[in-house]
């Protein structure tokens, strides 16, 4: 049979369709151009969003991947193209999310020679990428882009880079797709071994006060209702990671809040308490556990987790359990003895009350004095009944976004979790929105990470994208700030921000907005921005000195939480 | 090294380009200096195998063996002591014809170091010793203060283990049988 050769370009286009990719954000430039031109004819099969920046282009692609499940993709040209990327290559890397980044690359006879924008992407991105590889051939298209598909996605996900030289998108080939399934020298779901299965079961039909961490594990493993069907038969109370949150409803009886230097006291407290601690999904990060020293030295611990170099990193673990958390998490619960623990789950109520008094009730409720984060957080939370996806970006936003929001669905959390990318929240919300055009995607940001990403506006302008915006300003670094107060003898060095008019700028965007600085008129802005059909932009002037609490502070012991005491 | 151990850690890896780049900066984040490295084809076509010896504590080099082996391209890593391993270094001596043909003892000094002479010409003669780190610097001590020594290489370390069967096989069949079954069926 006769086959009709095709450029690279197009085995590439054709690869990316039969992998199921519909949307990638991208930036073009000189050595990628050979790509924009076949992408020209291929508009009816993928939609292409122009970011306004390259990092802009990571960040969505990672947005869109949360809420989706599936892999954010985009296109970046060479040399300054793919430098931009490498912040959200990294986040990407740190916070588990499968994305595939391909960089246009010089041709391969001018490798090495210093071209017009070549640089090292392979060498500079190894060491934060599950896999990275330089397409020299088009031969090589449709085995390199399956398989960053098949590695991205499976096992512990994580990006892929592929750069993808001028020549081999413009060279002829015999185009016949092939799905990668396997790699030989991958393993992306470990054995699970029947005799830690068994005895997680066995120590946690003994506890007395079994603790669950939930992680992000949890959801890209798809396992929700695995863990509900866990925590139901166990009646085992669980704590959440700040990634690992919308696992579980807010509401549900058994979800006992937020985890870490910024989370609820209850949870934080009870892992000093608990006889079995069991973590799901996590990795026991140091905002998660603080010193580790004094954290949960009274309990023995069990860790599900799919990468086996993150059992013992940092805790060590008294039973392993290795696998895919939905069937280690079925394998486990078919071993469990119906329990109830409704004492120990009762206990976390005196903790919850305190919180209430000392905390939530002055940031989310306050009767008088300026706005509060906190409060306008959950305002947008009841206005949207706790129904939406949340994006936020870093700091005090941040934490004030993932406190006061409520979820009712899985993958409703998009945020910049290990790596703590400020700028990160305008464009992982516009990519979450492409993943989820259906539901209302609520960003929350701060003056100054809006500032860092403020050109992705322009892609919301041109993609017309249904964007709920609301910005915190406090006119500060709010968060640095936070920390100079406590712990810099309130020295504001390089904190205080001078603002522009971000309303006028939406303005210049066409993205309507309103600047809010009266409780009066809060509920009332909400409502406008929720109704508006279209991007609205929400400046809230928010108390410059606000602060986010509880805290434990870097390196405390996780019961010790500063608490608002003003 | 304050109470740090030697350990040699054995990989076995797809043959791609790049791939000494990505085990090295696992090394350079824990602050682990590769004290011999010795890469070459393994016994199976196609996959590559590195010895590296590095000084670290076992929780370190624990969690780095763990780090690489997770590596996409990398087939298995492991690490072991010296108790376990038969191992072996080679090394080569450039000293003076003349000064060599003038000292006294040297086929005392060929036997006791069980040493070979692969090259000799007007200027000068090379040895060649293999054995353990302190046996080739033995040597080289002797030689340094006799006649002193020209030009002096080492190899990297090459080790197996004591052991009945290579690791790799076992992994490799294992893996095979794996590859049958779709991993990703769900």
């Amino acid at each position: 049979m006769d086959k009709q050769k095709i450029t690279g370009s197009d085995a590439l286009l054709k690869t990316l369709i039969a992998e199921g990719v519909e949307t990638i954000f991208g930036y073009p430039g000189g050595q990628i151009m050979p790509f924009y031109d076949r992408l020209y004819d291929y508009q009816k099969e993928i939609k292409h969003v122009l970011v306004r920046h390259e990092q802009g282009a990571t960040h969505a692609a990672q947005g869109y991947a949360r809420v989706s499940g599936k892999v954010g993709v985009c296109v970046v040209t060479s040399g300054p193209g793919a430098t931009n990327t490498i912040t959200g290559i990294a986040d990407a890397m740190m916070d588990s999310t499968p994305i595939v980044v391909i960089s246009g690359q010089v041709p391969a006879p001018m490798l090495g020679t210093d071209a017009f924008q070549e640089i090292d992407v392979i060498g500079i991105t190894q060491p934060i990428t599950k896999w990275a590889y330089q397409i020299r051939k088009p031969e090589e298209i449709v085995w390199a882009v399956s398989r960053a598909f098949y590695i991205a996605s499976t096992g512990r996900p994580g990006p892929v880079m592929l750069d993808f030289a001028k020549n081999a998108q413009i060279g002829l080939v015999d185009y016949t797709y092939q799905k990668v399934t396997t790699v030989r020298s991958y393993q992306p779901f470990p054995t699970i071994e029947p005799g830690h299965i068994a005895a997680a079961a066995e120590l946690i039909n003994s506890a007395k006060r079994p603790f669950a961490l939930v992680g992000q594990g949890v959801i890209l493993s798809g396992a929700e209702k695995e863990l509900f069907a866990f925590l139901e038969k166990g009646d085992i109370p669980a704590g959440s990671t700040a990634l690992g949150l919308s696992a579980m409803p807010s509401d549900y009886r058994l979800n006992k809040g937020l985890l870490g230097m910024h989370g609820n006291i209850g949870p934080n407290r009870k892992t000093n308490e608990c006889d079995v601690l069991i973590a799901i999904g996590m990795r026991f990060d140091d905002r998660v556990t603080g010193n580790l020293q004094t954290y949960a030295k009274q309990a023995k611990i069990i860790h599900f987790d799919i990468d086996l170099s993150e059992i013992g990193k940092n805790v060590p673990v008294d039973i392993p359990v290795a696998g895919d958390a939905k069937e280690t998490l079925a394998a486990v619960t078919e071993r469990l003895i119906a329990a109830d623990h409704s004492a120990w789950i009762n206990s976390f109520a005196a903790h919850e009350e305190e919180e209430m008094e000392k905390v939530i009730q002055k940031e989310a409720y306050p009767e008088e004095g300026a706005l509060r984060m906190g409060e306008v957080v959950g305002k947008v939370s009841v206005a949207v009944d706790h129904d939406a996806v949340l994006v936020t970006d870093v700091g005090q936003n941040q934490m004030m976004g993932i406190r006061y929001f409520n979820y009712r669905r899985t993958r409703s959390v998009v945020t910049s979790g290990g790596l703590g990318t400020m700028g990160f929240g305008l464009p992982a919300a516009i990519g979450a929105k492409f993943g989820a055009p259906a539901r209302t995607v609520c960003l929350f940001t701060g003056d100054g990470g809006l500032q860092m990403t403020l050109q992705e506006l322009g892609t919301i302008m041109q993609e017309k994208i249904d964007l709920k915006m609301v910005v915190l300003n406090n006119a500060f670094l709010g968060m640095v700030r936070q920390w100079q107060e406590l712990f810099f003898h309130e020295r504001y060095s390089s904190t205080v921000m001078e603002n522009p008019d971000f309303a006028a700028i939406a303005g210049a965007y066409g993205i309507k907005s309103r600047t809010v600085d009266k409780r009066e008129e809060l509920d009332d802005a909400i409502a406008e921005m929720l109704h508006h059909d279209g991007a609205y932009l929400l400046v809230v002037n928010v108390e410059t000195h606000g602060m986010v609490y509880p805290m434990v502070p870097a390196g405390g012991t996780i019961t010790d939480m500063i608490m608002d005491e003003k | 090294m304050n109470g740090k151990t030697l350990y040699t850690v054995i990989i076995f890896s797809e043959n791609t380009v790049g791939l000494l780049n990505q085990i090295t900066i696992i090394f350079t984040r824990r602050q682990l200096n590769i004290e011999t490295l010795s890469v070459s084809p393994s016994a199976i076509k196609g996959i590559h195998k590195f010895t590296i010896t590095t000084f670290a504590d076992k929780d370190t080099i624990d969690k780095v063996v763990k780090q690489i082996d997770k590596r996409v391209d990398i087939l298995k890593a492991y690490y072991n002591t010296d108790e376990d391993l038969v191992y072996q270094e080679i090394a080569l001596y450039k000293v003076s014809t003349e000064l060599f043909m003038k000292m006294n003892g040297v086929e005392e000094l060929i036997r006791k170091y069980n040493t070979r002479v692969l090259e000799m010409n007007e200027s000068c003669i090379v040895l060649e010793k293999s054995g353990h780190y302190e046996e080739t610097q033995e040597l080289f001590d002797e030689l340094s203060h006799s006649i002193g020594v020209l030009q002096f290489i080492r190899s990297g370390r090459i080790a197996i283990t004591k052991s009945k069967v290579e690791r790799l096989s076992d992994m490799l069949s294992a893996m095979e049988k794996r590859l049958d079954i779709k991993p990703e069926e769900r």
